[in-house]
């Protein structure tokens, strides 16, 4: 018990040496329960974290197609009799240029439509024997795009067989899908919040059940509220961060984990079922901040509740005090 | 000192298990509580510390009226007591040097200001060589002085001791005996609550015998 490293002290008298071991600290280290709370806090803090990181991911990857769709519209030439294809694309791309607002336009050439259509009509096709439609895709200003009714009207004009495709049918249906899917998982954050939080103080009052005779004795020595609240507080604050950093740390290294296997595994079939079903296992910094941000959180809420259940305990026994009915009898 | 006047105290709706108590604890006095068991001796004490209060009647500690003491000053006054509770309630994880200076940590001082009075006052109970041992390996005798020791260290006006040779053999009673008698020549009140005849027979000190409710003060 004795730590000859520890303070030494010179007794009156007799001066000899006694050794002493540093002080022990008011409120015990991790004890049975203490480690339990831990662990109940590392395991929701990930669930949490997971879910935050997941939930991020989805929004970026929603915010990511709203704003692919809203930078091209594409214009479509159908084949006609009569129709110099390769003329009609040429006055097709620069009526588009000349809206304010088109930033580019890029005719989809031979090759590329041939590509376009590989799937459906295999390799080696010709295109000029069949009655293939040619696009024209412009590349538009975000933030000041051009009037579409406009050149809807200028092309209709020019070459009839041109239509204009702005995707604000397809996009509406896909910010509508991005936006369930975001509030979705911004549902499910909050329930996983709340139970976390539940988790944690209820684990948190339990763990500090097992120290209600230190609390007991400390109020009897004369210790002070605010004292022994503080004591417990220091305490049971540590066991949250540590509890909750190695939740969220081990959350931010399975995404890590699974970003380098994602890396390392492109052109795989699993790998692209797997970005097609999820996306990139990327987290921006929102998610990372959001991640410290729960474990902040989360040891913030164990420290309030050990302070609020210390302060309870102490009511309680001085509740005992004056309604004796309470209080054991002797 | 403590004044009681007419006291009573009841269990919920259950009959009074103290009645009409009136009595004084002077300073520097040394006095026995007796009493059959279940008489209510802890719980007198209990009303002594101020872990309860009465169902009627006034209890005066240091000329404060204790029915209108706010709570957050009760601490304050119970460190000018020391009390050594039937169940030891030391704290297993600290040594016995640790848990004697408890009272003084709580009240945030310095342990260089304090070590070689804890060290001195183990010696004085007799306790050492037990200076880094946790309270489990500790014998009864020996909890039972560190108990004491704790009650103590702060230099309180009064002790209070519940039972205190309850877990002893008669050497180390009249020992732990010897060490009240000590503490009272120092100028400390002591009230010793006890069913243990012989003990009381070797010191001439006031008597106070409760039974079934009321008190009979032999001075």
């Amino acid at each position: 018990m004795t730590d000859p490293a520890g303070p030494t002290s010179t007794t009156s008298g007799k001066e000899r040496l006694v050794t002493l071991r540093p002080l022990a600290p008011i409120v015990p280290p991790l004890n049975v329960s203490g480690r339990a709370l831990m662990v109940v806090i590392a395991i929701m803090s990930f669930l949490c974290a997971v879910t935050l990181g997941a939930v991020t991911m989805v929004q970026e990857k929603a915010e990511a197609w709203q704003g692919d769709v809203a930078r091209e519209i594409t214009i479509q030439i159908k084949p006609a009799d009569g129709l110099d294809m390769e003329a009609a694309l040429v006055e097709v791309r620069t009526i588009a240029l000349s809206f304010a607002g088109a930033v580019s336009a890029q005719i989809v050439d031979r090759s590329s439509t041939a590509r376009l259509l590989e799937p459906w009509l295999g390799e080696g096709i010709d295109i000029d024997e069949l009655p293939v439609p040619r696009l024209v895709i412009v590349s538009i200003d975000e933030a000041a795009p051009p009037d579409f009714t406009a050149m809807r009207q200028a092309l209709a004009e020019s070459v009839p067989a041109a239509s204009l495709d702005d995707h604000r049918a397809w996009a509406s249906r896909l910010i509508s899908m991005a936006r369930i899917s975001v509030l979705v998982g911004v549902g499910i954050l909050a329930l996983m919040f709340a139970t976390t939080m539940l988790t944690v103080i209820f684990a948190t009052r339990g763990a500090m059940a097992g120290n209600r005779h230190i609390v007991e004795v400390l109020h009897f020595v004369g210790a002070e509220t605010g004292f022994i609240a503080s004591e417990f507080q220091k305490r049971f604050l540590m066991i949250g961060l540590k509890g909750a950093a190695a939740g969220g740390g081990l959350a931010i290294l399975a995404f890590l984990a699974l970003a380098v296997w994602q890396t390392n595994s492109m052109a795989t079939a699993v790998n692209d079922q797997v970005t097609a079903l999820f996306g990139r296992f990327t987290l921006s910094s929102a998610g990372y901040f959001g991640i410290v941000g729960i474990v902040v959180l989360i040891a913030g809420m164990t420290a309030v509740t050990t302070r609020l259940t210390v302060i309870r305990t102490i009511r309680e026994i001085d509740r005992q005090r004056a309604d004796p009915s309470l209080a054991e009898m002797d | 000192m403590i004044h009681f006047e007419n006291v009573g105290l009841r269990y919920g709706m259950g009959p009074e298990v103290l009645r009409d108590l009136s009595f004084d604890i002077p300073k520097k006095s040394f006095q026995f509580l007796t009493g059959p068991s279940g008489a209510g001796k802890t719980t007198l004490m209990r009303l002594l510390f101020m872990s309860l209060k009465p169902t009627r009647g006034l209890i005066r500690m240091f000329d404060r009226d204790i029915a209108v003491i706010p709570g957050e000053e009760l601490p304050l006054l119970r460190r000018r007591i020391g009390i050594v509770f039937q169940d030891f309630r030391l704290l297993d994880h600290m040594t016995t040097y640790e848990n004697i200076a408890l009272p003084l940590r709580v009240r945030g001082k310095d342990e260089s200001s304090y070590r070689s009075d804890v060290i001195e006052l183990l010696k004085w109970v007799g306790l050492g060589e037990r200076i880094n041992v946790l309270p489990p390996v500790l014998s009864g005798g020996e909890k039972q002085r560190v108990a004491i020791a704790r009650a103590l260290i702060d230099q309180p006006e009064i002790l209070l001791a519940d039972e205190p040779t309850g877990n002893v053999d008669p050497p180390m009673a009249q020992r732990l005996l010897n060490l009240f008698i000590e503490l009272n020549r120092l100028g400390t009140a002591v009230v010793i609550a006890t069913h243990d005849l012989s003990l009381m027979d070797r010191v001439n000190a006031r008597r106070m015998i409760l039974s079934e409710g009321r008190l009979d003060i032999y001075d």
